[in-house]
């Protein structure tokens, strides 16, 4: 059974016909269209899927597109700032930390959170920021000096 | 499907009385159709809006945590992580960041898991369920909600309301630890939580050890209170360790062997009397345990 629904994602009000068991992720791409967002394992374990509800980090795949209603939706493609790519972006490019860039959004969408409620963490703060994302190709160390650079910078 | 979005908890209750099943964060329910468990009930009512779950309130006799509480505030609210350090040592280990910010101590409890974490801490510090129906409230101890795996003594129309744990007499301290592969996005191999109070002489007068994913339920140690009273905390540790190892009835799975398990949740439920010790003493060591001591998995 579908219903209509109302979804703010990125500032902007979507209305969709929703499955009332379809997860937000599925909503994301399939309805709406915006396919920054990954599904990795469809299981909350990657992080592929990472997005920000009300400002904190939250794993579409796993939540339903039903109790979103209401809340402020953010995905990849709401970061990026009017003049390009937002400067965890440009520090991922810079120190290498993107290979073959399936985790890269869910690990910005992740670390942006982290910086927005603390914007000078610790290594172990931003590692534990960071504890829900996999990624399979960087071996992480080159993500961690980009969000380490990221909040030095601020 | 239905799904409707309850504003009180009348609301709620009137939804589960006509058949209707909660979700809060929906971190086990949505996962747990995909793993073949269930499909997702007929008709769903979230509860993750009604104000009245998601307060904490302390006063002269305890405190009473709302049962949409997340697992991320536990971590950082005052009053738990100085009075009931080990619920927030097991919610700070609970999934990722992710998981934290939107699963609660209600939907932890009442999903019955006998690997839960907050469920050994709450145990240890006499925590007691609130149900509430269309047709009243009734309290329920621990040990008489969870039955089984995944299954609990509430009736159908009934809600986890709130979680009440009573307060804490003067040097208590506890903790809860917990043997993992890895540092995120982890389920307990073994765990236990500890409390303890000590006496101006050091020694201990009262303590609890309850066990995590080693019996269809979480256990409580029974002879865990009696068998460390009187004794200093390194000596109660280190009896504390074959009564945990007695009662565990593990299985055998992936994550370990069922000897393996009855070893270990020894040496977990030694950690968690020394470090529950310690916070009664007064010693300050960090939510959670297993990063401040270096237990369980190592970067």
């Amino acid at each position: 059974m579908t219903e209509p629904i109302t979804l703010n994602v990125n500032g902007m009000d979507y209305s969709v016909d929703v499955d009332t068991g379809r997860n937000l992720l599925g909503v994301l791409r399939t309805e709406i269209g915006l396919t920054g967002t990954k599904e990795g394992c469809d299981d909350s374990e990657c992080g592929a899927c990472m997005v920000l509800l009300d400002g904190q980090p939250v794993n579409s795949c796993s939540y339903l597109a039903m109790q979103a209603q209401g809340r402020s939706v953010t995905t990849i493609e709401g970061v990026m700032s009017a003049d390009g790519l937002d400067a965890l972006q440009r520090s991922l490019l810079e120190e290498g930390g993107v290979q073959c860039g399936f985790c890269t959004p869910g690990m910005i969408m992740s670390a942006h959170a982290l910086l927005d409620h603390n914007p000078s963490p610790t290594e172990e703060e931003i590692r534990i920021g960071l504890s829900g994302n996999l990624c399979r190709c960087t071996g992480y160390a080159k993500i961690l000096a980009a969000v380490t650079r990221v909040a030095s910078d601020d | 499907m239905s799904f409707t979005i309850a504003e009180s908890v009348d609301e709620a209750l009137a939804a589960l009385a006509a058949g209707a099943r909660p979700v809060a964060g929906g971190t086990d329910l949505v996962v747990g159709t995909r793993q073949g468990k269930a499909d997702l009930p007929p008709s769903l009512v979230a509860i993750d809006r009604i104000e009245e779950l998601d307060h904490i309130e302390s006063g002269e006799h305890g405190t009473r945590i709302g049962a949409t509480v997340t697992h991320s505030r536990l971590t950082v609210e005052p009053t738990i992580v100085s009075d009931y350090t080990a619920l927030a040592d097991a919610a700070a280990l609970v999934g990722s960041p992710s998981t934290r910010n939107i699963g609660t101590l209600g939907g932890n409890i009442m999903n019955a898991s006998p690997a839960m974490d907050t469920g050994a801490p709450l145990m240890v510090l006499g925590a007691v369920v609130q149900l509430r129906s269309a047709g009243g409230s009734r309290a329920v101890e621990l040990s008489d909600l969870w039955t089984g795996p995944g299954q609990t003594s509430a009736t159908a129309d009934e809600l986890c309301v709130a979680i009440e744990i009573p307060s804490r007499p003067e040097r208590s301290g506890s903790a809860y630890v917990r043997l993992e592969y890895r540092r995120a996005m982890e389920i307990a191999v073994v765990g236990a939580a500890a409390s303890v109070t000590l006496a101006d002489d050091g020694t201990i007068v009262d303590g609890a050890v309850a066990l995590t994913a080693v019996a269809p339920t979480i256990i409580e140690v029974g002879s865990a209170g009696t068998s460390m009273t009187g004794l200093l905390p390194d000596a109660a540790a280190a009896v504390i360790a074959s009564a945990a190892s007695d009662v565990a009835r593990p299985i055998s799975d992936l994550r370990g062997s069922e000897s393996y398990r009855r070893h270990t949740v020894g040496v977990m439920a030694t950690r968690a009397v020394d470090a529950a010790a310690r916070r009664a003493a007064g010693e300050e060591i960090s939510v959670p345990v297993n990063r401040a001591i270096g237990v369980g998995a190592s970067r």
